[in-house]
């Protein structure tokens, strides 16, 4: 049987997530599909169609899937669901939004955040802000997860030569409608794909210390900038740049933490970086016990000195 | 209108899990254990609702072993006016879980149901969707503002890059995120009326619920430790460290 990836794209292209998703679905063996359910969408699933590993690509297009509500695409996926022993979507908000609905409809088990395929049923994935590690062995015939993107590297973009095939979209669910979005836009690189991060903390004081500085050592490294929830929640910056066990989970080489204190919860989302750099004026803060190079330091002092010299 | 919130059961947030030695689960032995966070945040939207007069009745719900008591005792010292407690000591896993609230919402036809987006100790993140497509209904997972106007709840909901607003026919189901609101300590008195109100327990066999787990947990193991990091004196040594020996910059 085949493996299907539900694809987070902007109808234009996909989302770097995907990717990773792919590669799982490749390490699980069997042909890999990837459902593209999206509002002129000929694009992205072209762009699906070229990734390394895959063989074939759903395009379902319709007004149904303009703003890719889950309840459309849950149902859109389960329409093609019957051909497929493995169906899985990036564990971002878009995925864990539809695959737990999709496995519910199926009445399936989900099994969320992926991080090892062991066998075909059996996977293993974090538990409690990642302080353990449960492999988990499924006994349903259809398998439905969600997987960590920072855990499979991602599948190249070029190389493949899947077939589109155009698939007849659903009809609204009538449930639910879009009212408005307010992306954050950026220069930068995405988070979830940066190679290096400079991420701050209640430390920082304010949103425009934090902007003041932060962002010319961000500018330096060409690195995406990130938060703790406590500089999220103070109104710092966006909700979008929250690291940890509830925001996003990144791996870069190069991690800084600056004025972060190191709660489990914001470990959750880091600690698998490469190298970590914490700078913290508290010597005893538990962010130096999984840093790489520890400096304590007041952060207004050394930050823009580092930026300066680099 | 009626609001169901189901609430969990949890390893507070501070304690540090320990996986135990036979690799056969966590140990939860004398563990401080406290209602899941993002739950508390669900009970206290509820709560808002209801001062608000866009809710009238808040009945929350609990799944699992007799001590799920003490959690739907606090969920109604936050405010909560019954509790539904369904008695059970097999594993729940999400799929059971959004099961059983399936048939309690059944029996009970409550308008809006808000639950936690996840449970910081399976960390999985499931059960709303799965009630909501149980259900049939629509589901706005992730909120940080919920508005009620008329038969539709005008939703926030946190998304990678930002915040998308969406608009759900009721009856629906809402998951909380973690900036949603910041819930009330429970007061004395209110923990003392709190025990009065009523609490019904039911067993999964009444509500005709299969709770056999799908999931079978093999092991659970620590996991890699990072070896321990250096201090280093200044912003100099710490350029020649990222430049010469770990060559990442
Ligand atoms: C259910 C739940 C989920 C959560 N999810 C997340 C999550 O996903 N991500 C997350 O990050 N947190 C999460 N948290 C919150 C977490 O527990 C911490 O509260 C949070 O990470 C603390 O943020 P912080 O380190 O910025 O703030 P603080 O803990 O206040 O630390 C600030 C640090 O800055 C240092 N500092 C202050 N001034 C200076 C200076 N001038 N120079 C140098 N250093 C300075 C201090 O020494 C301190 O160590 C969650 C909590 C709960 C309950």
């Amino acid at each position: 049987m085949a493996n299907l990836v539900i694809a987070e794209h902007d109808h234009g292209s996909l989302k770097a997530a995907t990717l990773n998703v792919i590669s799982a679905a490749s390490v699980i063996g069997g042909e890999v599909h990837v459902l593209v359910a999206g509002h002129n969408a000929k694009a992205a699933a072209e762009a699906a169609s070229q990734v390394a590993g895959v063989a074939k690509v759903l395009l379902a297009d319709g007004d149904a899937h303009a703003h890719r509500l889950p309840e459309n695409t849950a149902a859109q996926v389960v329409a093609a669901a019957s051909a497929y022993s493995h169906i899985l979507a990036p564990a971002t908000p878009y995925g864990k939004a539809v695959a737990p609905r999709v496995a519910a409809l199926l009445d399936k088990a989900q099994i969320s955040d992926i991080i090892k395929v062991i066998d075909a049923d059996t996977f293993m994935r974090p538990i409690y802000a990642g302080n353990a590690y449960a492999t988990v062995k499924s006994s349903d015939s259809v398998k439905v997860l969600t997987v960590r993107g920072t855990a499979f590297a991602a599948a190249a973009k070029t190389g493949g030569s899947g077939v589109v095939e155009n698939v007849s979209p659903i009809a609204d669910s009538g449930v639910s409608t879009f009212v408005s979005a307010e992306l954050v836009k950026s220069e930068r690189p995405e988070l979830a794909a940066a190679k290096i991060i400079v991420s701050g903390g209640r430390g920082l004081g304010s949103g425009e210390k934090y902007r003041e500085v932060l962002t010319p050592l961000a500018d330096k490294l060409g690195a995406a900038m990130g938060a703790s929830r406590a500089a999220v929640d103070a109104g710092y910056v966006p909700n979008d740049y929250q690291v940890g066990q509830t925001g996003k989970i990144v791996a870069p080489d190069l991690y800084i933490a600056i004025g972060v204190s190191g709660a489990i919860q914001h470990l959750a989302g880091m600690k698998d970086s490469k190298v970590i750099v914490a700078i913290n004026k508290d010597p005893d803060a538990p962010i130096f016990s999984v840093a790489d190079y520890g400096l304590v330091a007041d952060l207004f002092e050394a930050v823009p000195e580092l930026a300066s010299k680099l | 209108m009626k609001v169901l919130v189901p609430v969990k059961r949890v390893v507070d947030y501070n304690v540090k899990v320990r996986v135990k030695a036979d690799n056969s689960g966590v140990d939860i032995a004398n563990v401080k254990m406290s209602m899941n966070p993002f739950c508390e945040i669900a009970v206290e939207e509820a709560v808002r609702l209801k001062e608000k007069g866009a809710a009238t009745e808040i009945i929350a719900v609990s799944a699992g072993v007799a001590q799920c008591q003490e959690t739907l005792r606090n969920a109604m010292a936050i405010g909560a006016d019954r509790g539904i407690l369904i008695e059970t000591d097999v594993e729940l896993q999400p799929l059971a879980v959004a099961k059983l609230l399936k048939a309690v919402v059944d029996r009970e036809q409550p308008q809006l149901v808000i639950l936690g987006k996840q449970a910081i100790d399976d960390d999985a993140n499931q059960t709303g969707q799965m009630l909501a497509a149980l259900l049939g209904w629509g589901q706005a997972t992730f909120a940080s503002k919920v508005e009620i106007e008329g038969n539709t709840a005008k939703v926030t909901c946190e998304v990678d890059g930002g915040l998308e607003t969406i608009s759900v026919k009721l009856p629906a189901i809402i998951t909380t995120d973690l900036r949603l609101n910041e819930p009330r300590y429970a007061t004395l008195p209110n923990i003392m009326k709190a025990k009065k109100k009523q609490l019904d327990t039911l067993k999964p066999a009444d509500l005709g619920v299969d709770v056999t787990p799908r999931l079978t947990t093999l092991k659970v193991e620590e996991p890699p430790k990072r070896k321990g990091g250096v201090k280093v004196a200044d912003v100099a040594a710490l350029i020649d460290k990222l430049k010469n020996e770990a060559k990442v910059i």
